[in-house]
């Protein structure tokens, strides 16, 4: 394989390549990126046999071939060449090694033959369709935050994405849930996804498809089977496995019948939150909210270092009541939401909690209280 | 020098070799014996003792409690040990040594009686007793003695002749001025003994001691401190006090207060429990890991039973297993939601268990504890998704209220009367 490219191409398609390669792996070849030269192009690859990410650059190819070598160290080198340079990549056959030379820089390193080099068999994807790419963005920026990381609940380690009928029309939707809070995140549905089975799109691929989103263009193509799912983002393509579980019934979560509406301008209730919460100590972050006429008390008592109380005014004339939460969730939640106003529909403090944007339906959050 | 008869207990001002009084030649003397008042009582050969104590014709013999054929010796009397054996030795090396030796295996709940009761009797001295193990806890009478009308040398004198009399098991007794010290001093003179350490000859006592014998120095900290050319507690004590706490740390002040006799933590009645755990040597090797599970879930309940009876819970679950070839791996999982629940502690031990039973390592003990300790009211809460946990806290409650009334094996799960039933059968 001989093949020279321009620095800045080859370090932005690797920085997006080789985020997918563990630090420590225990089988050598998953330490490193497949290269293939052919027709003009060069394709890098890597994995760590749950996700796979590949991308296609132009690039000046001498003679076709391929190998495999360490990502991280190969996106290091790219890295610190200076801006502008080209590079050329050469595998020399017998000994094993591929050498890049850029001006006056020569770097040798250890390949192994890209025919040991895993490949994620997709197999045949049964639903196609395709998603704006600012949709997928706030979809999953929105749900992000509330998957699990806990591994005995191993199915909720991602974000569950799925189909529904909603009052006829039908709805794109992300739920992810901890337990704790959960997030239901929704868009119109494109036309080629009505029929798809749900799929619980684990946590590291999530994370991947944020970052990628951003330089994915218009569309993102979506290509599902039974067991993986296949993303389009622009010049990279993303497979990975999805989790092998059943979501749990969320609607069951979601309350209904919470009759205490309380209406709060985002921003002063985060950073009252916030300021209040400097008190707390890291285990138990727990903040009271004590609901009167028109006045919400936030209030957190750590018996080992002092209290803090702020008073805000807001919109809520149901009957007084104190809840108290962990103030993490509430700011993660109130991070997500869109408008000046959120609006929480309370029962009593033993009873998950609904936020939502005071005016967009789009997203809906549940939050469990904890006991103050 | 003041002295005091073991047997009589009356104190005497004399240097005779004898009591006055009784004449008994058990004579304590010691200059500080009115002045120290922190003890630490150890049974001696707690289990053997009380199997003694209940068939006399095994007192001269060699006895020991433990676990069968396989598992280890958990305590062995002084008569066994002077052929070689010692508390945790593995049963096939203690039988080699000594093949006539009674083999008893423990009967905890008779121990835990005897235990309780000895422990009622210390709490009559003082109340400040701290317990450390079922036969085993310090005391510290500071400012009883107008109370008692004696010195704590006497009083503790009196009290190892009554359980002996009364119990019918001997204690050692260690006085000194800490904790530190008192735990040694009681090591000295076993079995029967009562030992003194005074707070001025402490220094030169520990000196020419290895630093193993200070608690919480292990093989592993020894050979660490032996790399540094410290072997005893006189090398400590004359190293400087800020070169060792840049050295070791946190451990380094503690080594060097120790050193120095120095210790400062308190007799504490309610010391916090820190873990809550239960492990079972196997008669024979178990590779399968469904058996494995099954006694896993047998050592769960057990865990949850105690942790529920000290209305605690835990969010951290440790599994302990030791290979055929006696290699211990202990795997940890914590950050769970606080439970006190066998389902769910047995749920976390079984993933770790997955990951290391691999159906060919065999292995000779498993075990399971529960850590990151919290108060009981902060238990299995569940939370949006979770609506098992109120049913099965109401099963293992009702399992509770069974067992409390008709005796731990009235009601067993399916899945350890299986283990229990393919053990029988093995004979």
């Amino acid at each position: 394989m001989k093949v020279t490219v321009e620095r800045a191409a080859l370090l932005k398609s690797l920085g997006h390549v080789h985020r997918v390669v563990e630090r420590r792996n225990t089988i050598p070849i998953l330490s490193n990126a497949l290269l293939r030269a052919e027709g003009g192009t060069l394709r890098l690859k890597a994995t760590d046999l749950d996700l796979e990410v590949t991308e296609t650059l132009g690039a000046d190819v001498d003679q076709a071939g391929a190998t495999t070598v360490p990502a991280h160290t190969l996106y290091d080198i790219v890295r610190k060449l200076p801006d502008g340079a080209q590079v050329s990549l050469e595998t020399t056959g017998e000994t094993g090694t591929m050498t890049i030379r850029s001006g006056r820089s020569r770097f040798t390193l250890q390949t192994l033959p890209d025919t040991d080099f895993p490949d994620l068999a997709a197999g045949e994807m049964a639903h196609v369709f395709a998603v704006p790419a600012a949709e997928l963005r706030r979809l999953i920026e929105k749900a992000q935050f509330a998957i699990s990381t806990e591994e005995t609940r191993y199915y909720l380690n991602g974000i569950y994405l799925h189909t529904i009928d909603v009052n006829g029309a039908t709805k794109l939707r992300a739920v992810a849930t901890d337990g704790h809070r959960l997030a239901r995140v929704e868009t119109d549905a494109p036309a080629g996804a009505v029929g798809m089975p749900g799929v619980i799109v684990p946590r590291k691929a999530v994370s991947e498809i944020l970052k990628l989103v951003e330089s994915a263009g218009e569309e993102v193509g979506i290509e599902l089977s039974a067991s993986k799912v296949r993303l389009t983002l622009g010049p990279v393509v993303l497979t990975s496995k999805l989790i092998d579980g059943t979501f749990p019934d969320y609607q069951r979560v979601i309350p209904t019948g919470n009759d205490k509406q309380l209406v709060v301008d985002r921003a002063e209730f985060a950073a009252a939150v916030d300021r209040v919460s400097t008190i707390s100590s890291e285990r138990g972050r727990a903040v009271k909210l004590a609901l009167g006429d028109r006045r919400l008390v936030l209030s957190v008592t750590n018996p080992d270092s002092g209290s803090a109380t702020e008073e805000i005014e807001v919109d809520y004339d149901a009957s007084p009541i104190e809840i108290g939460f962990n103030a993490r969730y509430l700011l993660d939640i109130a991070a997500q939401l869109d408008n000046d106003t959120a609006v929480f529909r309370l029962a009593d403090p033993g009873s998950p909690t609904l936020i939502q944007d005071s005016e967009s339906a789009g997203a809906l959050y549940v939050l469990m209280p904890m006991r103050v | 020098m003041p002295a005091l008869c073991r047997d009589c207990c009356t104190e005497a001002a004399d240097d005779a070799a004898r009591c006055p009084h009784c004449r008994s030649p058990r004579m304590l003397r010691h200059p500080e014996l009115g002045a120290l008042s922190v003890a630490h009582l150890d049974c001696d050969a707690f289990y053997a003792s009380v199997e003694k104590r209940d068939d006399p014709s095994l007192a001269d013999k060699p006895v020991i409690v433990g676990g069968g054929r396989r598992g280890v010796v958990a305590t062995c009397c002084y008569v066994a040990r002077t052929y070689g054996i010692r508390s945790a030795m593995p049963m096939f090396k203690a039988l080699a040594l000594c093949p006539d030796a009674t083999v008893i295996r423990p009967d905890m709940e008779k121990y835990a009686r005897v235990g309780r009761e000895i422990r009622g009797m210390m709490e009559a001295l003082t109340p400040l007793v701290e317990p450390v193990s079922i036969d085993e806890a310090y005391l510290d009478l500071t400012g009883t003695e107008r109370a008692h009308g004696a010195s704590p040398a006497v009083v503790l004198a009196r009290f190892a002749r009554e359980v002996e009399s009364r119990v019918g098991v001997s204690v050692s007794v260690g006085l000194s001025c800490n904790r530190f010290l008192a735990k040694i001093a009681s090591d000295l003179d076993k079995p029967r003994g009562f030992a003194v350490i005074g707070r001025t000859e402490a220094a030169t006592f520990l000196g020419d001691k290895p630093v193993g014998i200070i608690p919480g120095v292990g093989p592993v900290a020894r050979e660490k401190l032996a790399k540094d050319g410290i072997r005893t507690i006189g090398d400590i004590a004359r190293l400087d006090i800020k070169d060792l706490a840049r050295r070791y740390g946190e451990d380094g002040l503690r080594l060097a207060r120790l050193a120095r006799g120095e210790d400062t933590r308190p007799v504490s009645p309610d010391r916090e429990t820190k873990s809550i755990s239960s492990e079972t040597t196997f008669e024979a090797d178990i590779s399968d890991p469904e058996r494995l599970t099954a006694e896993l879930l047998a050592l769960s309940e057990k865990v949850a039973r105690r942790l529920r009876r000290a209305e605690l819970c835990g969010a951290s679950v440790t599994l302990k297993l030791k290979t055929a070839d006696f290699r211990t791996r202990t795997r940890a999982r914590s950050g769970l939601p606080p439970t006190g629940l066998a389902a769910r502690i047995h749920a976390a031990a079984r993933e770790l268990l997955a990951k290391e039973a691999d159906g060919i390592t065999r292995f000779r003990l498993i075990g399971v504890g529960v850590s990151d300790l919290r108060p009981g009211t902060e238990a299995d809460r569940g939370d949006l998704l979770d609506t098992e946990v109120a049913r099965t806290a109401e099963v293992e409650k009702a399992l509770d209220r069974l067992r409390g009334k008709f005796g731990n094996a009235a009601v067993l799960r399916g899945t350890v009367f299986d283990a229990l039933a393919s053990k029988n059968r093995k004979g």
